[in-house]
């Protein structure tokens, strides 16, 4: 898992249909000091996220658990919101 | 599995279901010889590491899930599975 800045949203008209409903969100990693590395990525959201929001996302086949028995295609999804920039404790 | 360093953790309400009474823990990575990456990553903690602890942490989802939940299938990534006392390594004198 790795923290990430959601920094905007995704339009596909044609997709998978298992995708069909889902958030895409544009997300950029954050290293420990809350500072950009890498390139942004393209995650789906499983919490409810927004732009602006300190979120993490988890990698791999792992990423399509929360949505559990629907086969979403996926290797990145936002499973969880950081309160505030604040909540991360060094 | 990969060594790091825990630097701090990271309180989010709102997340997914699995991670509830878990603690997430912001960690390194670092070389054998100590010297921090610029790989920053989360990790459930399975073993009660604290800050400034060095760390294994097993990036393989089965692994991780079920050391950090007890149970297999979760959204889970990367886990802490030991606390490192010591690394010792050949000397290098190439």
């Amino acid at each position: 898992m790795q923290l990430a800045r959601v920094i905007g949203t995704v339009v596909a008209t044609i997709k998978n249909e298992a995708l069909e409903g889902r958030k895409l969100l544009v997300v950029q990693t954050l290293d420990k000091d809350l500072q950009s590395i890498g390139k942004p990525m393209v995650a789906i959201d499983s919490v409810g996220a927004g732009v602006g929001e300190l979120v993490f996302w988890c990698r791999g086949k792992e990423a399509s658990f929360p949505f559990k028995r629907e086969d979403i295609p996926t290797d990145c999804t936002i499973i969880g919101i950081v309160d505030s920039d604040a909540h991360v404790t060094r | 599995m990969i060594l790091a360093r825990v630097v701090g953790n990271i309180v989010a309400t709102k997340k997914n279901q699995r991670y509830e009474n878990a603690r997430v823990m912001l960690c390194q990575q670092i070389t054998p010889e100590g010297e921090e990456t610029s790989y920053t990553v989360l990790a459930l903690d399975a073993v009660d590491a604290g800050v400034g602890d060095t760390v294994l942490i097993v990036q393989e989802g089965w692994s991780a899930s079920t050391t950090a939940t007890g149970k297999a299938g979760a959204a889970i990534d990367s886990a802490i599975v030991g606390v490192v006392d010591r690394i010792d390594l050949l000397k290098s004198d190439r």
